[in-house]
């Protein structure tokens, strides 16, 4: 077995037995990095990654520190890290070399991780494909001319083609859970609050939510352990104690109750990943696991909910990017006015310009409250049918993504590409802890299952997929270019 | 993938309009963008025109996940004023104040 195709405990258990060192490890990935051509990075921090990684071997020979020492990881280019350009995959942040740290970026160097660099991403998180970015488009690993879904892309393809050994992902509509699926990896979108978003750069507050983008459940446990917890630095953050999320993982799920939506098996749903959803709710039968149908009737009114409020709250927070205090600035403004102007119509790319026009248009006079104020109850009422449907079952699951990985280039109407979030968009609403694990492929591409669990039951989601996970060996496939590299 | 399923029903915003909400999101767009970028606005307008299909007359706006209230701290000084680190990224700042063209005008001055 080589480096790059180790879980986390596995490098963990070569780092500490001396099979090789941190230093070997970074490198590794790094020269995979180099010779990659799938375009999942923004910047590459070799000579950060280095240093961290002395300075893990040093911690490791003395015999210090936890499991994710000197662990190499892709951190998603929206999360700012002190000293490294953090753009947000935007032509506006292109020159911000950021001042502090996220605290998610603090606590993963607090456990003494090595980040590799910074990940490919739609511009400002708005998108399902990495096609946005102003670093240009990722390719998914299965297949060159598939989109690798998005926001994360670029932290999905990191994980899934070997360029790191996890990655941090941010998940506002799908984010996490879509390119996941689509590039055949473990991700986790916690409960809303779960982990800190400060300085973590904000598209919509009240949904978004960082996670873990991993190669199993186990993994994905064991990173969350590091990426939980309160904050007095983000208000919004919860105050819920963190529990140890790897003790559990193997604790039987015989007895448990999961629904079936009814709502996402449509015919919108392709036929091959409806297959295998299916073949995967058989395995968790087998694992004694009893299957119901329930129903989220507003779960069909999640789109346009979704593309109302989180426009809304993007156009109020992309409003500090102005030219004024960081950021980019026109070149000889003439004036305020133009100065801002030209700032953010040079700065923002198209689909972020039409979202903050979609929103500012909701806002404003007039029309706050049939737009706005009318999807804020409908997301209500879209959180109202998770309780009465929690009620029932223990765990909702059904599909990621309507489909599997599409062509790159291939949607181009903005309206149409919305609609392939239709399965991911409730849970972050409604700000549910959601998961997309691995359950097969459908014409030789990924096809991920969706686990939603009720508020601040990640430790059972993640006891689920791992006892899946050690049924199957789906997430253990790995892209055949990926293995003919370095 | 999956076709446009929500046919558009009317439309909401005109050209005028348009111009009047890049004002107001300080966005400029091209003569030669107006007519594409009003038919996607009001293609996305139509998506939430789904909305008022359902009764909300007794429902309350959901405006956070948690349903919580802001959390207030004792008034203490916290983290010092780190003016220099964060004025350290500004495209043009002098004496510590942030430098933009000049607002009101003044022959005098060429800001």
């Amino acid at each position: 077995m080589v480096m790059h195709t180790k879980t986390i405990a596995e490098l963990s258990a070569g780092l500490r037995a001396g099979d090789f060192s941190c230093v070997e490890l970074t490198k590794h990935y790094l020269n995979r990095i180099h010779n990659s051509d799938l375009n999942a990075f923004i910047s590459v921090t070799d000579d950060l990654a280095l240093r961290q990684a002395r300075a893990a071997d040093d911690k490791i020979a003395k015999g210090e520190g936890g499991i994710l020492v000197g662990i190499p990881y892709a951190h998603k280019d929206i999360f700012c890290s002190t000293g490294v350009k953090t753009s947000a995959a935007s032509k506006m942040l292109d020159n911000f070399i950021s001042p502090y740290d996220a605290t998610v970026s603090h606590k993963l160097n607090q456990a003494n991780l090595v980040m590799l660099g910074k990940t490919n991403m739609d511009e400002f998180a708005m998108g399902s494909t990495t096609e946005s970015s102003y670093y240009g488009k990722t390719h998914n690993p299965w297949d060159r001319k598939k989109i690798p879904g998005g926001s994360s892309g670029g932290s999905a393809v990191a994980v899934a083609a070997g360029l790191s050994a996890f990655a941090t992902g941010t998940d506002t509509g799908g984010s996490i859970r879509q390119p996941a699926s689509l590039c055949g990896i473990t991700g986790l979108k916690p409960t809303y609050g779960r982990v800190s978003r400060y300085g973590m750069i904000a598209y919509a507050s009240s949904l978004d939510q960082a996670g873990p983008m991993t190669k199993t459940a186990q993994d994905a446990a064991i990173v969350l352990n590091v990426m939980a917890g309160f904050d007095k630095k983000d208000s919004t953050s919860a105050t819920q104690a963190v529990p140890d999320y790897t003790k559990n993982l193997n604790n039987s799920i015989q007895g448990l109750t999961i629904g079936l939506p009814k709502e996402f098996f449509s015919t919108d749903l392709d036929s091959g990943v409806a297959s295998k959803i299916m073949a995967a709710i058989k395995e968790f039968e087998a694992l004694g696991v009893s299957v119901k149908e329930i129903s989220l009737p507003n779960s069909t009114y999640a789109i346009p909910t979704y593309y109302i409020i989180a426009p809304c709250e993007c156009s109020s927070n992309l409003s500090r990017m102005d030219g004024v205090r960081f950021g980019y600035r026109c070149d000889n403004p003439k004036d305020l006015q133009d100065l801002y102007l030209r700032s953010r119509t040079e700065g923002f790319g198209e689909e972020v310009k039409r979202r903050i026009m979609i929103g500012t248009f909701a806002l404003s006079a007039g029309y706050y409250d049939a737009y706005y104020l009318k999807a804020q109850k409908i997301r209500h009422s879209i959180s109202d049918d998770f309780k009465t449907a929690f009620g029932k079952v223990d765990i909702i699951i059904g599909p990621v993504s309507p489909t599997t990985a599409w062509d790159l280039g291939s949607i181009k109407d903005p309206v149409t590409m919305y609609l392939s979030d239709i399965y991911t968009l409730s849970a972050n609403l409604a700000g549910l802890p959601s998961m997309s694990i691995p359950a097969g492929f459908s014409q030789n591409l990924p096809v991920g299952l969706q686990l939603i669990g009720n508020y601040w039951s990640e430790e059972r989601l993640l006891n689920t997929a791992h006892k899946f996970q050690m049924q199957t060996d789906f997430h253990q496939k790995t892209p055949q270019r990926s293995e003919a590299m370095a | 993938m999956q076709s446009h399923s929500y046919k558009q029903r009317r439309l909401v915003i005109d050209n005028t309009q348009l111009e009047q909400i890049a004002n107001l999101a300080k966005l400029n767009i091209a003569d030669d963008a107006l007519d594409a970028t009003t038919k996607d606005l009001n293609n996305i307008l139509a998506l939430a025109e789904k909305l008022s299909e359902i009764n909300t007359d007794n429902i309350k706006p959901m405006a956070h996940p948690l349903h919580m209230t802001q959390r207030l701290r004792e008034d203490k000084v916290g983290e010092q004023n780190q003016v220099q680190i964060f004025q350290s990224i500004a495209p043009k700042i002098r004496d510590q104040y942030y430098l933009v063209p000049t607002v009101i005008s003044n022959p005098s001055d060429s800001g």
